[in-house]
């Protein structure tokens, strides 16, 4: 019995690292998963006025020093507001002196251009959009696409006055992150489940990032490589952050700004040519 | 009856599965996380056996495989040797009072090194100290917290529906 169970579990996994993604396994993964998510929902919900208790019963021990600890919090970020504005003008003015080159960040040194949607892939097969700008309007391969200031995806492909757009919600898309509290470092992809959920993938168990945390774009540069995502764009909050036992990374799920579901239109930042490097 | 306390030890541990990824993945007490799931299959294995041990297991680990989208299978190997394990002590020596607390917290240790073994194997970094040092002796204490508890449930669920001769007067007789 135990021989059968162990040598069963073995060839799941080895199955389960040969095949790709869209194999049999991960399909019958993602089906299960989809069947366990209602008891997963419903133990959520069960667990949630539990959970809501101790977290009040844990900020009450802890309110009266909480306060005092944000008083002078309050205060000390005051001071260094007042001493940061000092100093951007004057980095600014020295900037200008130097004519300095920054990295790229958003939304300095990109030109927005919005444009509507025109077509979408079937769901199940990409998660894409067709916009109605193309080369024609300056459109590149690789142009970052976000809404309302929160990322949406990528420019995947570029005609005359069409471009494709890959989603954050597609297999295929990673995008490098950064906690904005904690200055985690994680790529964010899309899980094989169904839904907009992302993951914040490779955050070491040693980071404590909490529910709540936005994740913005880190923008790293190395070399002459570097992100096509500038520095600084928004994707999401955190909405659940777990440590399964048998995991070497934190699980982080973050729930992205953009309701991919309801996009009719996207803005594309154009990079402007003084800011190409 | 055997298949009613089958699908009671699997109804138990599909319960513990979902519980342990919706709910308690989630709680951080002092760095660690409790592992019911973990606890309630050593609870059942004493209880019912290897067999029963290694077959829920299986099933729980799969259960959790599927719902984190983890490996497939990989859970399950650590819960199928773990359940089948303990299964063997309960039924060899393991009767004692003390059985239940002596396999969580031997388990608790060896599943943490059997879970950083496999997944050094199939080439994830990460560090070992992190996950030997500061996670399991809070894990540890947390399952040894939980485990009367949770064994006491258990035993309960697992004896629901069991008819006992009902106790007769004794005559004695001159």
């Amino acid at each position: 019995m135990l021989g059968v169970l162990v040598v069963l579990s073995l060839v799941l996994i080895t199955v389960y690292f040969r095949e790709s993604e869209d194999g049999a396994l991960h399909d019958m993964q993602g089906a299960g998963a989809t069947v366990l998510r209602p008891f997963q929902v419903g133990a959520t919900r069960i667990a949630h006025p539990f959970q809501d208790l101790y977290d009040y019963l844990h900020g009450l021990v802890n309110a009266k020093s909480q306060r005092d600890r944000l008083i002078a919090e309050n205060a000390r970020l005051r001071q260094q507001l007042i001493q940061r504005q000092s100093s951007e003008l004057q980095i600014k003015s020295l900037q200008k002196a130097l004519d300095y080159i920054s990295a790229r960040r958003f939304p300095d040194g990109f030109k927005p251009l919005t444009a509507a949607i025109v077509g979408k892939q079937p769901s199940q097969f990409e998660q894409q959009v067709v916009i109605s700008a193309g080369r024609a309007d300056g459109i590149a391969d690789d142009a970052p696409v976000v809404s309302a200031g929160a990322l949406v995806g990528k420019v995947t492909k570029v005609v005359g006055h069409e471009a494709q757009v890959t989603l954050l919600t597609d297999e295929e898309s990673a995008v490098s992150a950064i906690d904005l509290n904690t200055r985690a470092e994680g790529i964010v992809r899309h899980g094989h489940g169904p839904g907009s959920t992302l993951f914040l993938d490779q955050v070491p168990r040693s980071e404590h990032v909490a529910q709540g945390d936005r994740i913005i774009t880190s923008g790293w540069r190395a070399g002459p490589l570097s992100s096509i995502y500038p520095r600084g764009i928004a994707i999401g909050h955190v909405t659940s952050v777990s440590y399964p036992d048998t995991a070497l990374f934190a699980s982080v799920q973050v729930a992205p700004y953009v309701d991919f579901s309801s996009l009719d239109s996207v803005t594309v930042l154009v990079e402007k040519p003084s800011a190409k490097r | 009856m055997i298949l009613g306390d089958a699908a009671k030890a699997g109804a138990l541990l599909f319960v513990a599965a979902i519980l342990q990824v919706a709910v308690f993945n989630s709680v951080t007490i002092l760095g660690g996380l409790p592992d019911v799931l973990l606890v309630t299959l050593i609870a059942v294995s004493l209880l019912r056996g290897s067999i029963v041990g290694a077959a829920g297991g299986f099933f729980a680990g799969l259960v959790v495989d599927t719902a984190t989208l983890e490996t497939m299978g990989m859970t399950a190997l650590l819960l199928t040797v773990a359940g089948y394990w303990i299964g063997r002590y309960g039924e060899t020596t393991g009767r004692g009072r003390h059985a239940p607390l002596l396999s969580v917290g031997v388990v608790t240790i060896l599943y943490a090194l059997g879970a950083l073994l496999l997944r050094f194997m199939i080439g994830e970094s990460g560090s070992p100290g992190a996950v030997l040092l500061d996670a399991l002796p809070p894990t540890l204490l947390l399952n040894l917290l939980i485990t009367i508890p949770v064994f006491v449930f258990c035993r309960w669920v697992l004896e629901l529906g069991h008819i006992t001769e009902p106790v007769r007067e004794v005559q004695l007789l001159e």
